[in-house]
């Protein structure tokens, strides 16, 4: 499991408004794509072959499941504004300002209470 | 010397600009109150007549990330964009750009090593919404020179309340020993109880009210003592997993000194509280 590649998904993508437009649209095309072209860049000109997703952080992501991505203690920033990015505008037209933060905190009602997973490294 | 003009510790709500300037058919009920206030602590700001601003904020994964993510930064460039894309999407914060202050920049990351806190720097860096929120709020115009000046209150591990202390403290060693006549203002922005992405988050009101209150009282009365014996790393986060924030606050006050401030205010808003204090540790300008 790596909790950093994780969260470079969440990171790269959120800053790239059209990564992020495929992120919504096709998400398990732009998770693969990613895997193979965007997650390895260290910079233009260099790769990384040491990090990778596994099997179970690729179907969370793809699923754009943020209960489970708080339950694998991926940054709760990222996790965020990723979802409100992709959410957030269809959400307030149909149900109003802030349904899908509120919609989000109640799935993680379960939680409440309790130490949540750290996100730590 | 240089005069420590003001020392301001706000909180930084993204949504105030967005809140407070749309149609106001369409604004929450609170909005008219919040500007109010906002307006009210500018004052604060501008009567201290400052002529170089000291900014402290902390980056929110938009240059930094956990490749490489700073400690404690210095901006040393000349002049520094700032809002990112994904910041303007969410938030509607406009872009800016402000200049810098390359002498003063210098003199406090040298002060800084000296005095034992060795930071990491940057001479191209674009500033995010914990540094642009407060210029929004206290500076509109966006026309001083900025030191700006990153903390980790993000990343664990991250450093511990007694450090933001220390780290104020140093820092208004550095501002009464800058060789210049010119005003100096500290401004640094953070949160009471917050929560993001967990259960607590945008319900009425802040996660912990109580928390609250307590924080506003201590940072309101410069009491050092009651803030290290009861605020940890680690159970900050139980006021709300986002709330080492409130560390940023810690560091404006050891800027201040453990003096009482003169402007305190706070608005009890969806989401969280948020407070605006302001020291004038040297005295209101004349």
């Amino acid at each position: 499991m790596s909790k950093y590649y994780v969260n470079k998904f969440l990171f790269t993508v959120d800053r790239d408004p059209e990564l992020l437009r495929r992120y919504k649209e096709d998400p398990r095309s732009l998770v693969l794509t990613w895997e193979q072209s965007i997650g390895p860049k260290l910079n233009d000109a260099e790769t990384s072959t040491v990090n990778f997703l596994t099997d179970k952080e690729r179907e969370v992501l793809i699923n754009h499941d943020y209960v489970a991505l708080f339950e694998m203690g991926a940054h709760f920033f990222l996790c965020l504004t990723i979802y409100i990015a992709l959410y957030d505008e269809e959400y307030t037209k149909k149900h109003g300002p802030l349904s899908f933060q509120r919609e989000y905190g109640a799935k993680l009602q379960h939680w409440l209470g309790r130490e949540y997973p750290s996100v730590a490294i | 010397m240089a005069t420590l003009a003001a020392v301001l510790a706000t909180t930084h709500h993204p949504f105030y600009l967005k809140a407070t300037t749309m149609p106001p058919e369409q604004q929450m009920p609170q909005a008219p109150e919040w500007k109010r206030k906002v307006e009210a602590y500018r004052e604060t700001l501008t009567r201290a007549k400052p002529d170089i601003l000291v900014m402290v904020g902390a980056d929110h994964f938009h240059q930094f990330f956990l490749d490489n993510y700073p400690t404690f930064l210095i901006g040393k460039a000349p002049r520094y964009d700032a809002t990112f894309y994904n910041e303007e999407r969410e938030f509607g914060i406009p872009k800016y750009v402000l200049e810098g202050h390359v002498e003063l920049s210098n003199f406090m990351h040298q002060g800084l090593l000296d005095r034992g806190f060795d930071f990491s720097f940057s001479h191209e860096l674009k500033i995010d919404h914990s540094i642009i929120c407060p210029i929004i709020t206290t500076r509109p115009q966006a026309d001083l020179p900025v030191v700006p000046i990153y903390t980790n209150i993000f990343a664990p591990p991250l450093p511990s309340p007694k450090r933001f202390w220390d780290l104020g403290r140093a820092i208004r060693e550095i501002i009464d020993a800058y060789p210049s006549d010119q005003r100096i203002a500290a401004i640094g922005s953070g949160h009471l109880s917050l929560e993001l992405g967990g259960p607590r988050q945008f319900q009425e009101h802040g996660p912990d009210p109580e928390f609250d209150r307590r924080a506003i009282e201590w940072l309101s009365s410069g009491n050092i003592e009651a803030i290290l014996e009861n605020v940890t790393v680690e159970n900050l986060g139980t006021h709300g997993n986002a709330t080492h924030g409130f560390m940023d606050l810690i560091l404006m006050m050891g800027i201040a000194g453990p003096i009482k401030a003169s402007y305190v205010d706070n608005l009890d808003l969806f989401h969280t509280m948020e407070a605006y204090l302001t020291w004038y540790p040297q005295g209101v300008a004349a």
